[in-house]
């Protein structure tokens, strides 16, 4: 990956002229390859990354995965019924799998009976699904590559030879 | 107790008294350790944990498991194209610590001298007086960036010098011996017939050119004992692993003084160890990436508000002057410390003649280095500016 992305990936608040200075590359150089970046799509957004089991401590909130088994159309195979299915609103990752089923997809509601809905009204219906099976998320560890726990604070010297 | 003279004699001065009142004050943003502040990467701690349910827990052979010294004379045949032979030409320590202490005691006579430069690490002086050697320093400076020259060996290899301590890269300054620079030191070496301890911990952060272990250089085995360990590359400095390498004399000498003073390194250490050298070669890149880039904004930062500072060749620290504060290393310490509660060390730690300047570790977190710098830019009453400075 190129290290101005590398380096946004780990903090997308640096701002080109920081960039320059770590990268030791011209800052203006910088501003055009981010704004190059963000037109061809290489960074879809800037976003913070929350722990939502925090952020919603009061709030209920429900997260499924679900495998989808699906028969593939003609001509667009899986892509056709993906697109029915991940531009619902309530799924938030939508991926087309090896294995015994085709598409795993992240659901979220605010309760279970809202995902269950979604699967009984929306999801099971549509007349290429052949079969759904629901995975409740009881208990995030880690997501993305960051474990949600708070790292319990490291015992370094404050100086030290 | 009535303590030996010898003891009495090491140099404690004010820097001790500095050191615990920055140990004991809270809430401090901290340039001033000397080690990663990575953690030991994960694949290397779980071997670790590992070994310990599987109920690894005794000593290993007085040298080091035979496993980790073939995985050290590997890595250093790939890395360098130096040949150590596991059995004879090794010695697993406890750290490059211990193994500095190892050499001067197996090859010191009382009143060998010893050249060491300055600033320097630490112990380098102390562990040759305990061995009852006599260090004569050799001062360096600004002005050819804190490296001994070949020219200053040669002049100061008079009557009774033994040996010569390198470190390179440099606790404290970050500086480096290109290839060059060690030819010409290779050539007073062996015109001199003196040993080389040198000091390679630092070797993987060497950010300007090729790290060049003087012992690979031709003919220059029989001169050298070669230090380094796991410490610095790895971040591993709580598990105190480090090793020896040299002729198999004088591995006999250390390894007999080790066998009764420490026995062996711990076996956990050990393991870790293997672990480290045959899977740990992107954590090395990784961490080597992300120091280039602190070198980098600390350098240009810290020149930016008035503090004169080189451009290390390596490791993870810069030597600015403190020159325009018009104060001396220790007092600029001290008060930065109590007023904007930014620790680093007072060059005058490393070195008697070691005045107007500090060491800075960029081991630090890029969030934790821009807010020091603001700091320092406070104290010293310069506009900084993170962006744009």
């Amino acid at each position: 990956m190129d290290e101005i992305l590398e380096i946004l990936s780990k903090d997308a608040r640096l701002r080109p002229e920081e960039i320059a200075r770590l990268t030791g590359k011209n800052a203006s150089n910088i501003k055009k390859t981010i704004n190059q970046y963000e037109k061809d799509g290489t960074i879809i957004q800037y976003k913070a990354v929350i722990n939502q089991d925090i952020a919603r401590a009061n709030q209920s909130f429900v997260r499924a995965l679900i495998e989808v088994s699906i028969t593939p159309q003609k001509d667009v195979g899986f892509d056709h019924i993906a697109e029915r299915i991940y531009s619902f609103p309530e799924v938030l990752s939508c991926y087309l799998v090896s294995g015994s089923y085709d598409l795993l997809i992240v659901v979220e509601g605010d309760n279970i009976q809202t995902v269950s809905n979604f699967v009984a009204a929306k999801l099971s219906p549509m007349e290429n699904v052949r079969q759904t099976t629901t995975h409740f998320l009881l208990k995030k560890y880690k997501e993305d590559g960051q474990i949600l726990k708070k790292a319990p604070q490291r015992k370094q010297l404050n100086i030290s030879y | 107790m009535q303590i030996a003279k010898k003891v009495q004699l090491l140099a404690p001065s004010g820097i001790r008294a500095f050191f615990d009142l920055v140990l004991n004050m809270k809430d401090v943003i901290s340039l001033g350790v000397g080690e990663p502040d990575f953690v030991t990467p994960w694949h290397i701690r779980e071997k670790a944990v590992f070994s310990l349910e599987k109920g690894f827990t005794s000593y290993t052979s007085n040298k080091g498991m035979p496993e980790l010294r073939r995985e050290i004379a590997n890595f250093l045949s790939h890395r360098y194209g130096i040949n150590y032979h596991f059995e004879e030409e090794m010695l697993v320590t406890v750290g490059v610590s211990e193994g500095l202490d190892l050499a001067m005691r197996a090859i010191l006579n009382p009143g060998d001298k010893v050249l060491v430069p300055e600033p320097a690490y630490v112990s380098y002086g102390p562990v040759v007086e305990l061995a009852g050697g006599k260090p004569i320093y050799l001062k360096t400076g600004i002005e050819n960036r804190f490296k001994l020259t070949a020219k200053q060996i040669d002049q100061a290899c008079t009557k009774g010098v033994k040996a010569l301590m390198i470190n390179y890269p440099a606790n404290p300054t970050g500086a480096s011996f290109t290839r060059k620079e060690l030819l010409d030191i290779a050539r007073v070496v062996k015109k001199r017939n003196i040993i080389v301890v040198s000091d390679e911990v630092y070797d993987e952060l060497t950010y300007d050119f090729e790290h060049t272990p003087l012992v690979s250089l031709p003919g220059m085995k029989k001169y050298v004992i070669y230090l380094n360990g796991f410490s610095k590359s790895y971040a591993m400095t709580g598990f105190r692993l480090g090793y020896a390498c040299g002729p198999s004399d004088v591995i006999a000498a250390m390894t007999k003084i080790h066998q009764y003073t420490m026995l062996c390194a711990s076996i956990t250490g050990q393991i870790a160890a293997i672990e480290a050298l045959k899977n740990g070669f992107q954590d090395v890149a990784d961490m080597k990436r992300e120091y280039m880039r602190r070198r980098r904004f600390i350098v240009d930062a810290l020149n930016s508000i008035g503090m004169t500072c080189h451009n290390p060749e390596g490791a993870f620290y810069v030597f600015p002057s403190i020159k325009s504060a018009g104060v001396n290393s220790l007092d600029f310490a001290k008060n930065l410390l109590q007023k904007k509660k930014v620790a680093i060390v007072p060059g005058v730690a490393f070195g008697k003649s070691t005045e107007g300047y500090v060491r800075m570790s960029y081991a630090s977190s890029y969030e934790n280095l821009k807010e020091a710098i603001r700091r320092i830019a406070e104290y010293l009453g310069k506009p900084y500016h993170s962006a744009t400075a």
